[in-house]
């Protein structure tokens, strides 16, 4: 079962990287994608990281800093960060919460973010389109 | 009519068992999806609480029913050090560990009713309630 596993996939996607979080995430899973994630972009040197939260049923603030300082790492490394997929009533909770999330782009789904990162990073068209694990 | 259901947190991956229980129970007495993603943060956030703060503790989870309404009420106890300032411990920000202070404060926000006991050196007691 993958929540039995200890380590989120991040799949190379030319100057891209993405990640699908899936199923209930544990706090130690999410730091690990943090560690894993900012070593991956710099050993890829990517531009831009996306990450697929659309599967998380609920965000709470530990995931949601976890999300805004993956995002603030990325950036200092030169890669640009877009979370997409976010589900409206998980949205709707985060920001009863309390939680800023204003330093982080979201995009409805991966398309949209990829589309997004694309206009930020003003890239060529993805010529490279091999997918490596 | 009352049912009880007790989950131990002891390491910090017993948080997601929370998480599953509270959903299922609100799942079971039909709250729409925002409700029972509201509850579930706020259990989340209490859970965390009482494996940081506390070391762990116990949450017990009752479905209540009142006339033809339904609620869950999630109860978080724990042996810990206590909150020696409630009134600053629920202010948005405050932290005496590594967070982000939006716990108390935010789960408090989430639901519909929040109570709060503490004891310094004794532990702490916070209930919370959502009605469908």
């Amino acid at each position: 079962m993958f929540a039995a596993m200890d380590r989120i996939p991040i799949l190379r996607m030319g100057d891209f990287l993405l990640v699908t979080i899936q199923l209930d995430m544990h706090d130690q899973l999410a730091s690990a994608l943090q560690d894993d994630l900012t070593t991956k972009i710099a050993e890829a040197n990517a531009k831009g990281v996306l990450i697929d939260i659309s599967s998380l049923d609920i965000v709470d603030s530990f995931i949601g800093r976890m999300l805004a300082t993956t995002s603030a790492m990325a950036r200092v490394l030169g890669a640009e960060t877009v979370v997409v997929g976010m589900q409206p009533a998980v949205a709707i909770t985060l920001v009863e919460l309390g939680l800023d999330l204003s330093g982080v782009h979201t995009a409805l789904d991966v398309e949209k973010g990829m589309e997004m990162l694309r206009n930020r990073i003003s890239l060529p068209e993805l010529g490279n389109t091999d997918v490596r694990f | 009519m009352s049912d009880f259901e007790i989950i131990p947190v002891v390491e910090s991956k017993d948080i997601v068992a929370v998480r599953h229980a509270v959903r299922q129970q609100a799942v079971k007495i039909k709250f729409s999806l925002v409700d029972q993603t509201k509850i579930v943060t706020a259990a989340s956030e209490l859970a965390r609480n009482m494996f940081v703060y506390a070391g762990g503790g116990e949450v017990t989870l009752e479905v209540l029913q009142e006339d033809a309404r339904h609620g869950l009420r999630a109860r978080f106890v724990d042996k810990g050090p206590g909150i020696a300032n409630i009134d600053l411990a629920l202010r948005d920000g405050f932290t005496t560990g590594r967070g982000l202070g939006l716990g108390l404060g935010g789960a408090k926000r989430l639901v519909n009713e929040f109570s709060i006991e503490s004891t310094p050196g004794k532990g702490t007691r916070v209930t919370i309630t959502r009605w469908r």
